[in-house]
């Protein structure tokens, strides 16, 4: 067996909320495996399980080649976990929270820091500023290195970049490509659609359930909806009038566009000349191919 | 724009914190109406920004006012005529919907009157006639947007601070929220809104990039396409925050 994670008909409840219902994963060893959701979907309860943190109600859990329910104190020397939130000490300094991280898995900073030295490297010009005290872009890579200093063999890494912008969001997916050539496995979730296609699989989530598990451009392939983009001077009446025309299926906000779901009767064209007719203006219709975002509006208004 | 009554006017707004300049000389106005888009990389100084404009922080330096008051003589005034609105904290889960509603208005100072005929405007524009006494923790992700929204306007503010509020909701409750923003806007009520999720900011009459504490950009979403030679506002905004030097 090759997958270092592997879940099979996992359920739990909290009380009678059901946080995951009935879930199959397996994770390839070295693979960068995305959790795709919205909050609520059941993503932290999930890395809680995984984390050993937390026994399931059904279901089987393997970490590592470990069971989660009887090896779990082996699991926790296999795993490297980043809860979303902060979880370091803040009133330590920077190089006393990756000292304490060491020492607590028996390992010294020197024999493992090539793994930690590109998330770490930014670090290294505060040693003695105090956690509490870091931008938080810093306190994120310090808590990553937190992570790594074992050198696990699965990292798993709940909403590292809830709350960051664009930019910080890019850097942050590019050390995880870096980290990837060292073999680890990574399990990373977040809210952010778009951030779906720098995994090599993801699952998406929702309401406990995992919509579907695949590559993202094996995922947006299997779309199979008539999509088209539209614009015009005044994005939010078109967005009123597409709703109301037949054949449209499904209109929404989709950036500079809205996109469109129509069924094979839908005339770009003729549609175009009716709502420049109604008094838009710069009217535009063209097909498009969507993306995993689209992928998510559809399978959860099919629900 | 409706017309072109400022909302929001402020004039080399600054704030320091010690010898660091959070805030530096911006200066900008936001007409009745606008849907004011105001972006930044994490540590820019938009909530620093946000904070003095909704009369929770003092300025260093500089002048300005937020719904007719000015923010360095009227801090209170303020803070009772605008509506205010974050992802992190906005609704109590273990009031009811009601509950929820009644507690605001009161915070606003709103007679039993006054928030009776408010409360049964909302309830039938926002088709929640029949969860008016379900506990807010029990209603549905989108539900709790549409009230969080609520409860932020009840009272009717010309302008509503909008921090956030799509972080971490699902695609098609995130879409309905922007609907919900483009109502209010169409009634004249004004939006300040963060976000970062950048084909929100395309949903935008203008919008701001901050950057190291000044703003570095500020235009409709296509103009800032043209000048940056860009497709997205996901594309101008990398382009812009990118220029900073600042150290995090």
């Amino acid at each position: 067996m090759n997958s270092v994670v592997k879940i099979k008909n996992l359920s739990h409840k909290y009380g009678s909320t059901v946080a995951l219902d009935d879930i199959s994963l397996e994770v390839e060893r070295g693979e960068l495996f995305g959790i795709i959701g919205p909050d609520g979907a059941g993503k932290s309860t999930l890395y809680r399980i995984l984390a050993t943190l937390l026994n399931p109600d059904k279901g089987e859990v393997y970490v590592a080649g470990l069971n989660a329910l009887t090896d779990y104190k082996k699991i926790r020397t296999k795993i490297g976990y980043m809860p979303e939130r902060f979880s370091l000490y803040q009133d330590l300094t920077v190089n006393e929270n990756l000292n304490f991280y060491a020492s607590l898995f028996g390992v010294s900073i020197k024999e493992n820091y090539d793994l930690i030295a590109p998330v770490f490297g930014q670090l290294e010009r505060f040693p003695n500023r105090r956690a509490g005290a870091l931008s938080g872009g810093m306190k994120q890579k310090l808590a990553l290195s937190c992570a790594l200093i074992h050198r696990p063999e699965v990292l798993l890494l709940d909403e590292p970049t809830t709350g960051v912008d664009a930019v910080s969001r890019s850097e942050f997916w590019d050390m995880l490509s870096q980290l990837r050539k060292s073999g680890i496995t990574i399990l990373v979730s977040t809210s952010y659609m778009d951030e779906a296609t720098q995994c090599e699989r993801i699952a998406m989530i929702n309401k406990g359930k995992i919509l579907d598990t695949n590559t993202p451009v094996n995922l947006v392939d299997n779309l199979n909806e008539n999509l088209y983009c539209a614009a015009a001077n005044n994005m939010f009446g078109l967005l009123n009038r597409l709703r109301r025309t037949s054949g449209v299926r499904n209109c929404y906000t989709f950036g500079a566009t809205l996109h469109v779901v129509a069924d094979t009767s839908f005339d770009p064209d003729q549609v175009s000349a009716q709502l420049t007719a109604d008094g838009l203006k710069n009217v535009k219709i063209y097909r498009t191919k969507g993306d995993i975002e689209d992928l998510f509006i559809k399978l959860t208004r099919d629900e | 724009m409706n017309n072109q009554k400022k909302v929001i006017s402020v004039k080399d707004l600054t704030k320091k914190f010690g010898s660091f300049t959070a805030v530096d000389h911006i200066s900008f106005d936001v007409m009745e109406g606008e849907i004011f888009g105001f972006l930044g990389a994490n540590g820019a100084g938009k909530t620093t920004a946000m904070r003095m404009l909704c009369g929770l922080s003092f300025p260093t330096s500089g002048s300005g006012t937020v719904a007719g008051f000015d923010i360095t003589t009227d801090a209170e005034d303020i803070k009772r005529n605008i509506g205010y609105m974050s992802q992190k904290f906005s609704l109590y889960s273990d009031l009811t919907v009601i509950q929820n509603l009644r507690l605001f208005s009161t915070i606003y100072g709103m007679s039993d009157k006054e928030f009776k005929s408010a409360s049964e405007n909302l309830f039938k524009e926002l088709e929640m006639e029949d969860m008016r006494n379900t506990l807010v923790g029990e209603i549905p992700v989108g539900w709790r947007q549409k009230l969080a929204f609520a409860t932020a306007t009840i009272h009717n503010p010309k302008v509503v601070f909008l921090d956030e509020p799509t972080g971490g909701v699902d695609p098609v409750t995130r879409r309905r929220f922007w609907e919900l923003i483009y109502q209010a806007s169409s009634k004249g009520m004004t939006i300040f809104v963060t976000t970062h999720y950048l084909d929100e900011a395309e949903y935008c009459n203008r919008v701001s990039i901050m950057v190291d504490g000044k703003i570095s950009a500020l235009d409709n979403p296509t103009a800032l396409k043209e000048k940056y030679h860009a497709t997205t506002m996901d594309e101008v905004f990398r382009i812009v925050a990118k220029q900073a030097k600042r150290e995090e």
